[in-house]
């Protein structure tokens, strides 16, 4: 058979499969092992020279506070915005599907902050947050809005999860919405016929057929928020105080504003581990539960 | 079907009461800012909730002229369209052939796309910017829509493959190479087609995020008339720190282009929402 041919293999190759290799190895292979070297080297991007350092970089990045000030506030904020994401999304996700009148239309709004990217969300919430809300606390006497919740490191960190949160929880409500419309109804009568109350069939019945649709979410959410970058730089900037750099943010600052393209390359480092390593819990967890189904 | 809505009916009330008020905090925000839109500076800053009694749209004026706004719109148009039709194009043909060639070099390539999934973009950025940097490559639409393909490219592939494998019947390949097709017409008037879905769920995944990217954007074009929407938002909101009228006219320019392609695009949408949440 002319299929199993070399000469019919490659041609395969080269026409369907050999454009995408060669883009990705430009854009992703080199970039990331010339990465790897980069954290070894004193490089600032601009000096056409360098030096190897060894292990240098590392150790000044463990050694840094500001790195880990950022990493730290990175964890808080991540930890916040996965918590209330997901509870907020599964509740708005429950009462979508509980068979209301314009649940279309609902859906379809809490949804539409996920079309915007970071930077508009972020430039109108600054708004919200420097003027609109100061206002209102200085007219109804609420202390807690008096002064801009971005000029204190503690609220501006705040403000950083209610817009992710405000944002993201309508992206994941969308994959709640389909759990929870997948639940057969079938289920659901028979836990009526067995005489289970209102808060027996969540607990019991609902919830645990939804543990697909959490995992997603889980780490869909987890990834996001530790790569937020967009968010970070047009509500915040990082401010007050340098207090709400977050790990993206640093990076880049390290690299582009104080050009230590080393050391910004070896935290960059420390966010790919992060991620590699919920990207691998990922699969390992999705390939558990394929298995118990 | 009666009977079974009826099963949560006692919260169904409660339900939509909450659910509207959450809505109204929800939206709150992008009715403040459109409602600001309208006013002057001074009126903005006396009082940022009323509704104002003679609008304006000298804002609106302001901000589409400096802001770059009928380039920037079109950059970003432009941009979006070419990267999405091309990563679907490469990634769907390199699904295909890793799903039909039984070759090693399929299965590395695939391990070596699925595996750069887990690459985050702040991993090869700084490189990146040095290598392309180097060669002059920087500044360019070009060189920023060849970006875009690589990196799109790993999910697309990992999405195509596992539609290919699992409901793209083979026999319809044979019939058709045996009517004397070759590869590329196989491909294209039989397999490519019936990929439908899966190209719908992955132009939503990608224009969306490729229409609303800064951070690569904002690495690659430095010139003014070369910058998208988020880069030219940005740029003019430094610009307008403390005149906010303008900044907000801005924002709502940015964000109506993208509601009215949801208005007539909501189902597609949400469904390409959950089926790549799934698949990946």
């Amino acid at each position: 058979m002319e299929h199993n041919s070399t000469k019919y293999k490659i041609k395969f190759f080269l026409i369907f499969a050999a454009p995408t290799v060669v883009i990705f190895i430009t854009v992703m292979l080199i970039p990331f092992l010339y990465g790897f070297v980069m954290s070894f080297t004193d490089t600032n991007g601009i000096a056409s020279t360098y030096q190897w350092i060894g292990l240098n970089n590392y150790i000044t990045v463990i050694h840094d506070k500001a790195f880990w000030d950022s990493l730290v506030v990175t964890v808080k904020y991540v930890i916040a915005c996965v918590i209330l994401t997901n509870l907020l999304a599964f509740i708005i996700g429950y009462l979508l599907t509980s068979g209301i009148r314009g649940q279309n239309f609902l859906r379809a709004s809490f949804f539409t902050p996920n079309l915007l990217g970071g930077i508009v969300l972020g430039l109108v919430w600054r708004f919200i947050f420097q003027n609109a809300l100061v206002y209102v606390g200085n007219t109804l006497n609420l202390p807690i809005f008096k002064n801009s919740w971005l000029a204190d490191p503690t609220k501006a960190l705040w403000s950083l999860i209610i817009v992710t949160v405000w944002q993201l929880s309508g992206y994941m409500m969308i994959i709640y919405v389909a759990g929870f419309m997948s639940i057969s109804q079938d289920v659901l009568e028979a836990a009526d016929i067995d005489g289970c109350n209102y808060w027996q069939k969540i607990t019991r019945v609902e919830a645990p057929l939804m543990v697909p649709s959490f995992v997603i979410c889980l780490f869909l959410t987890l990834s996001k928020c530790f790569m937020v970058y967009d968010i970070n730089i047009s509500l915040t900037k990082g401010e007050p105080f340098g207090s709400t750099i977050l790990l993206s943010y640093k990076i880049y600052k390290e690299a582009f504003n104080n050009l230590n393209y080393g050391t910004g390359q070896t935290e960059a480092f420390f966010l790919f581990l992060i991620i590699a390593v919920i990207s691998i819990v990922q699969v390992y967890a999705g390939k558990k539960m394929e298995v118990e189904q | 079907m009666k009977h079974s809505k009826s099963i949560r009916s006692p919260g169904k009330t409660v339900a939509s009461i909450i659910l509207w008020i959450l809505l109204i905090v929800f939206v709150s925000p992008f009715v403040i800012v459109v409602i600001n839109s309208l006013k002057s500076n001074a009126e903005i800053m006396s009082n940022p909730l009323k509704i104002t009694s003679n609008p304006t749209f000298d804002n609106y004026v302001t901000a589409f002229n400096t802001m770059n706004y009928p380039s920037a719109l079109l950059n970003t148009i432009l941009i979006s369209v070419v990267s999405v039709v091309l990563i679907i194009i490469t990634s769907a043909m390199t699904a295909y052939f890793v799903a039909r060639s039984h070759t090693k070099t399929g299965k590395v390539i695939f391990y070596f796309l699925v595996a750069s999934m887990m690459i985050p973009f702040q991993a090869v950025m700084i490189p990146l910017v040095t290598i392309y940097g180097n060669l002059g490559l920087l500044n360019s639409r070009l060189t920023l829509i060849y970006l875009y393909v690589g990196f799109g490219c790993g999910m697309g592939m990992f999405i195509f493959h596992g539609f290919i494998n699992s409901s793209i019947p083979l026999s319809l390949e044979e019939a058709a190479m045996i009517d004397g097709a070759g590869l590329l017409q196989t491909f294209f008037w039989i397999v490519f087609p019936l990929l439908k879905p899966v190209i719908a769920t992955l132009a939503v995944l990608d224009v969306l995020w490729i229409w609303n990217d800064y951070l690569l954007p904002s690495l690659v074009l430095t010139l003014p008339w070369q910058q998208t929407l988020p880069l030219s938002t940005y740029a003019f909101s430094g610009q307008m720190s403390v005149n906010f009228g303008p900044l907000i006219a801005a924002l709502i320019l940015t964000i109506v282009p993208v509601l009215i392609i949801y208005l007539f695009l909501q189902k597609y949408i949400v469904k390409g929402i959950v089926a790549g949440a799934v698949k990946s």
